[in-house]
């Protein structure tokens, strides 16, 4: 396949939702889904008289995000307001960052471990704190345009991460959501629940269209949102790769030609739809918000943040590689299940003193497990100690891997120990002058054994392995293997 | 009674010479006799207010603690709210609105065991200089009922001097404390910015609003002030500052007082009356002692400019929130969508959205055109491209005049001056001249702007008998200094006795 005569432009703006107990400026709660506007007060409601107070708690985890996003974080932010009226927006503005963000420049390192394209740190133009609007809840049922208004999010903080325009694919655009979400659940800052919206994407994309003289021509940038998961980000793009190429191809328009466009994504009909025009361009009137003071930190202050944030994904991948001989593979499936799967994979090799076999454990069975079951990994019913105990012994050759899954099985189920369940399966190790015993008595019934394997063919011991396990399932089949051979050679 | 300070008053209910239920009824009787001509008051609580004083009375019999107003009638203008009473701003906007909640003014004032009386009648959002803005009624001069109080904070001042409360809340953005006060003939002082918590006042200009104290005496203002100042950690740009005890101070006289004086004050525009009240103002406190230095202010003469920016700004944007979605005033439903659909016919469906219409009729319909010319105002500076020019320029001249003022106050305790170049004007007369109205405010504005504290105290009676203020400034949070300053003029001077015969 020939590459397509266009580079694709994406850059994403995500909306955060902290996890604060309470809201930006008031002291409501921001839990979610409780009945309409039951977590309001006159702050977060715009009465008149009522004045913001800011959540030091949001700032501080803004600040975290942000230098684990390797952003700058100026030593004096400011508020503005953003002002549009909208009847989910009480005060008539929305209180956000303009000209002076908490943080800016950073960068986000993205990967691909099976090579879809190549690494890359996507920029970070800037994070900046605000506050979240409400819910609107258009029913135009019976003909009659009929808005109810929710207030309960209104206030809630939010943290927007504005990225270049560096991804050139829509899986590069999912991989960097991902890392981001990753990153953020590292750093316990958010549930990121894109289904409650505590994780809201929009996407920015255009084409850089090649010429047959080799210029690359901007098509005009298209704003896309109302995507509800990563799977839907990809496809919206995809979706409006496509369709923008066909439109450049109908009408040959640049960028600044037509004013940018806002299309929402609909998830049913796949396709993106142009939204309604804004009433207002965007002009927002931003200006410095005269009930809000400043908000300053040192730099001392910004180091002791930066000594609070723990190992993230991308460091944690090359330990496990560096230190513990993962592959790559494993150790990417590791991390990217959270910080607890990676504490529970470094105790399990601990203890196990073998890394290689603790990660296969953890991808193959623990994962496995935890996906079937549904749970998170604190649900997780066998901790690494116990699951420890199970490897050490296939470890020490009282049973293989096979009756090791066995064995791990009834732990689940029964809720035991490794030597329990080993117990309850009847595995235990086998004496060795009785398995020297065994092994002989099969050797001398299968002559036929012995010729094959005196005239070269070793393999052929195979049938006696199966032989002995159906005399003691508990006996170690290398074992067995090493001892018949040991027996014909010696006759 | 009615002509006693409120400190002589609290040193009759002390001594149990009256009861509060007396002073209280007094000063209904007095609203009862001159409110019909006076107009001061949007609401007054004769029935809660006898309540509550019957309950001081108890209180203060059953020997319990008393707060420092504990008794004492006063009036509070209808900017500040109070759960479970209208608090209107003067508009249509808010006729019907009732918040939930107290300002921290208000529960200042019930904490102190003070008697709310009544609610004091203002110019819209406190925007105006007449109180002829208010969407109810207009409040008459006690001392010529064909003339303005002043405002916005016109109702609090002419309560005042027609004696019908003996203290007042007023607020101030521009001058809106000072300049009623002075047309009234009592005393008002506005706050140094961060003083008075602002949580619970309608914004009209957030960065300039304070709330502050009026009264007939400096005295009664010191106890005011002592009452409802001091850091609230709901109101992230009240200061972290401790209030002195303003009324064990106030009757100290400062020693070694330098004061400033301005020339440029008395150029073209101030009216003679005023100007020669003024000086001899000057000359008694060089009596007293001081020593009178002239400086310059010189960007005090962008102030006017600077603060019809800058209000304006900050005024769209805080009033962008009455658009009729959530409370407050909403244009007639079917009305509009009458209208609507018959434009819709007229132009083939095209047109304007119902939501859009809402707003824009909620806003036309209930704000007043003062409200509306400001808003207007504040919108269009700050769109797009005018940013840099009229938004950051405002603000460098707000930086330098701040800068005046503190290298003033490097020299001198005190600047004093005139606080209008005129006495009080005749309703009516500046109505369709919205310039020559903000104007009123030349000699005001500054102290916002700069955040300082400033005081007006009668200083004066023109030939036609309207009262003159006397206008001291001091460096911020240096109230203590500026009320000794302004009771050492009162002790030496009887103007602040005087009352109109009300018409």
């Amino acid at each position: 396949m020939t590459n397509p005569p266009y580079d694709v432009i994406i850059g994403l703006e995500v909306h955060v939702q902290l996890r604060t107990n309470t809201k930006l400026f008031c002291r409501c709660s921001t839990e979610f889904g409780n009945p309409p506007n039951t977590q309001t007060c006159p702050v977060c409601l715009g009465l008149p008289g009522a004045l913001p107070v800011m959540n030091r708690k949001a700032y501080e985890l803004s600040v975290k995000t942000a230098l684990a996003l390797n952003c700058n974080i100026p030593n004096f932010t400011k508020w503005d307001r953003k002002q549009y009226y909208y009847p989910d927006l009480p005060k008539g503005y929305q209180i956000s960052q303009f000209d002076l963000p908490m943080s800016e420049n950073g960068y986000l390192a993205i990967s691909s471990p099976d090579g879809e394209f190549e690494d890359k740190n996507v920029g970070i133009i800037r994070a900046h704190l605000e506050e979240d609007a409400g819910k609107s809840m258009h029913d135009e049922a019976q003909g009659l345009a009929d808005t109810r208004i929710d207030l309960n999010r209104t206030g809630t903080p939010l943290l927007e991460i504005v990225s270049e325009p560096d991804m050139r694919s829509a899986e590069e655009a999912r991989a960097y959501l991902q890392e981001l979400r990753l990153l953020l659940t590292y750093l316990d800052v958010s549930d990121c629940n894109m289904q409650e919206g505590s994780l809201r994407v929009d996407a920015n994309v255009n084409l850089h269209v090649h010429t047959e003289t080799d210029e690359k021509i901007a098509t005009p940038i298209v704003e896309v949102k109302n995507m509800n998961s990563f799977r839907a980000v990809e496809r919206a793009l995809h979706y409006e790769v496509k369709r923008q190429y066909e439109i450049w191809q109908e009408t040959g328009n640049r960028i600044g030609d037509v004013p940018k466009q806002t299309r929402g994504w609909d998830d049913n009909a796949q396709l993106t739809r142009a939204q309604r025009e804004k009433e207002e361009s965007s002009d927002y009137r931003y200006f410095p918000d005269p009930d809000l003071v400043p908000v300053t930190i040192t730099n001392e202050q910004v180091e002791a943040f930066q000594q609070q944030i723990p190992e993230l994904p991308a460091a944690l991948r090359e330990k496990l590689v560096d230190e513990f001989s993962l592959t790559p593979y494993t150790a990417d499936v590791i991390v990217n299940q959270g910080p607890e799967v990676v504490a529970y994979f470094q105790s399990l090799a601990e203890h196990t003193g073998d890394a290689k076999q603790s990660g296969n454990w953890v991808q193959g069975e623990v994962l496995r497990v935890l996906k079937e079951e549904d749970w998170e990994l604190s649900e997780f019913p066998i901790s690494a100690e116990g699951l420890a105990d199970l490897l050490k012994a296939i470890q020490q050759g009282e049973l293989n891997n096979s009756r090791g899954k066995e064995v791990f099985s009834e732990m689940l189920s029964a809720g035991t120990s490794a030597a329990d369940a080993m117990a309850a399966l009847g595995i235990e190790k086998v004496d060795d002058s009785a398995l020297e015993d065994l092994c002989r008595e099969i050797v001398m019934a299968n002559p036929k054994v012995i010729s094959d394997v005196q005239s070269g063919n070793e393999k052929a011991v195979g049938a006696l392995i199966g032989q002995a396990k159906q005399k003691n399932p508990n006996v170690n089949p290398g074992q067995v293997r090493q001892i018949c051979l040991d027996i014909i050679n010696a006759l | 009674m009615i002509d006693l300070s409120a400190t002589s008053l609290l040193a009759k209910l002390q001594s149990g010479e009256v009861s509060s239920e007396e002073v209280t009824a007094a000063f209904l009787d007095r609203i009862n006799a001159v409110e019909s001509r006076v107009g001061a008051f949007l609401k007054v609580n004769s029935e809660s207010a006898m309540q509550a004083a019957q309950a001081v009375d108890k209180k203060r019999r059953s020997g319990a603690p008393l707060g420092k107003l504990a008794g004492i009638p006063i009036a509070v203008k209808d900017i500040l709210c109070t759960e479970g009473e209208a608090t209107t701003c003067g508009s249509r906007m808010l006729e019907h609105y009732v918040p939930p909640y107290n300002a921290t003014v208000v529960e200042h004032l019930l904490a102190s065991d003070a008697i709310v009386i009544g609610r004091t009648n203002m110019d819209e959002f406190a925007m105006g200089s007449s109180t002829e803005n208010s969407a109810y009624k207009p409040t008459s001069n006690p001392w010529d009922l064909e003339r303005i109080p002043g405002g916005s904070s016109g109702g609090a001042a002419a309560c005042l001097a027609a004696a019908m409360a003996p203290l007042s809340i007023g607020t101030d953005t521009g001058g809106s404390i000072r300049q009623p006060a002075a047309l009234c003939g009592v005393v008002g002082l506005k706050p140094t910015y961060g003083r008075v918590s602002r949580f619970g006042l309608v914004a009209f200009a957030s960065s300039l609003d304070q709330v502050g104290p009026m009264a007939t005496t400096v005295e009664d203002t010191a106890l005011l002030l002592e009452t409802i100042a001091g850091h609230d950690r709901r109101d992230s740009t009240s200061a972290k500052i401790d209030v002195p005890q303003y009324t064990a101070s106030v009757n100290s006289p400062l020693e070694n007082l330098t004061i400033g004086v301005v020339p440029s004050h008395y150029q073209d525009g101030l009216d003679t009356e005023i100007e020669s009240a003024v000086k001899e103002a000057i000359r008694v406190y060089e009596s007293l002692g001081a020593r009178i230095k002239e400086i310059e202010m010189p960007h005090a003469q962008y102030g006017i400019a600077t603060y019809y920016f800058i209000a304006p700004f900050e005024a769209s944007g805080n009033l962008a929130r009455y658009d009729g979605a959530h409370y407050g005033y909403r244009t007639d439903q079917q009305t509009m969508l009458d209208e609507l659909s018959e434009e819709a016919n007229q132009t083939d469906g095209a047109g304007e959205s119902p939501l859009v219409r809402m707003y824009r009729k909620s806003r036309s319909e209930g704000f007043g055109s003062e409200v509306q010319r400001r808003v207007m105002l504040g919108t269009y500076a700050l769109s797009e491209g005018y940013y840099d020019a009229y938004y950051l320029k405002a603000l460098k001249v707000r930086r330098l005049i701040r800068a005046d003022y503190d290298s003033a106050f490097d020299q001198v305790d005190c600047i004093l001056g005139p606080v209008t170049a005129s006495p009080a004007f005749r309703r009516g007369e500046k109505t369709n001249d919205p310039l020559a109205m903000y104007l009123e405010d030349l000699y005001t504005v500054n102290a916002n702007l700069a955040g300082v504290a400033g005081i007006s105290l009668p200083c004066g009676l023109t030939s036609e008998n309207l009262p003159i203020g006397l206008h001291l400034q001091a460096a911020p949070f240096q109230e203590e200094k500026l009320l000794k300053v302004a009771n050492m003029y009162q002790s030496a001077t009887d103007w602040h006795t005087r009352r109109p015969e009300i018409q």
